[in-house]
């Protein structure tokens, strides 16, 4: 086997628990079709990763890009609403307004926390696609905004707006799932 | 003065230090004036915690060895 082939197998088994980490995230129950298909594309395209150093951040941006193909594949199209038109929905005057958890002190601290990992994942999984990359990529990777913009060859006033309305979706989508799964209920009946 | 439906937009850009310096000021004067802005700036604070909070990732079992094999695979065929 060539010397960049040995090469190819020693990071893509390196990288492997993070990529999936990061499908996950992203994809939800799609994670493993989404870390094939990168492997696939990396080992097609790795002649031209000149930098071996490089190679985490080269893996992830295959895996982000394979994993909008694949939302594009599975979904009607991107949401072009104008920024002006994204509903105005607060969280934080929702909850003020509905006050949910009436013996609370603080109450949208305590709705926030009445949400288990599960619930985490299945709110982030209902946020649209297009929406939830960059969501995903900045408060959950911890990435700049600027480097998303690059990863995801978009301006970064555009990654901006997306963040936008992917937190205005985010927070909106909390609320709804909060009240289907009565997780206010379940929470006023035993308070931790 | 921006209005709170401008200064609620660009909150969580503020937090994050992504507005400029004039953009920035224009917030902090609605902020100092703007009792109910000020609560919505702190749950920014909040959920921003909430989702850096991310849930745990456990790796399917089998992963690696299917994966391995893929890569196998591809040595060997050049296709999956």
């Amino acid at each position: 086997m060539s010397p960049e082939r040995t090469a190819f197998q020693r990071l893509a088994r390196e990288q492997l628990p993070w990529l999936y980490v990061l499908a996950r995230r992203l994809a939800g129950p799609r994670a493993e079709d989404i870390v094939q298909e990168t492997l696939v594309k990396a080992y097609q395209g790795f002649d031209d990763l000149r930098d071996l150093e490089a190679a985490p951040g080269w893996f992830r941006t295959i895996l982000v890009n394979c994993a909008r193909d694949w939302f594009r594949r599975d979904s009607s199209g991107p949401d072009e609403t104008p920024l002006d038109e994204v509903p105005d929905h607060s969280l934080y005057r929702t909850i003020a307004d509905e006050d949910p958890l009436p013996y609370s002190d603080s109450v949208h601290v305590d709705f926030l926390h009445s949400f288990h990992e599960e619930d985490v994942w299945a709110v982030l999984d209902r946020v649209k696609p297009m929406y939830r990359v960059p969501l995903v990529l900045v408060h959950m990777e911890g990435m700049d905004v600027a480097d998303v913009a690059r990863m995801l060859g978009a301006p970064k006033n555009t990654v901006l707006s997306w963040l936008h309305r992917g937190r205005k979706h985010f927070e909106k989508e909390l609320w709804e799932y909060a009240e289907e799964r009565d997780l206010l209920k379940a929470k006023m009946e035993s308070p931790s | 003065m921006i209005d709170c439906t401008e200064a609620v937009r660009q909150l969580w850009a503020y937090l994050e230090r992504e507005v400029d310096p004039v953009e920035r000021k224009r917030i902090e004067e609605h902020l100092a004036l703007c009792r109910r802005c000020c609560g919505e700036m702190e749950f920014a604070d909040e959920m921003r915690r909430f989702m850096a909070r991310r849930p745990e990732v456990e790796i399917p079992p089998g992963l690696m060895t299917r994966m391995e094999q893929l890569i196998h695979d591809l040595e060997v065929n050049g296709t999956p």
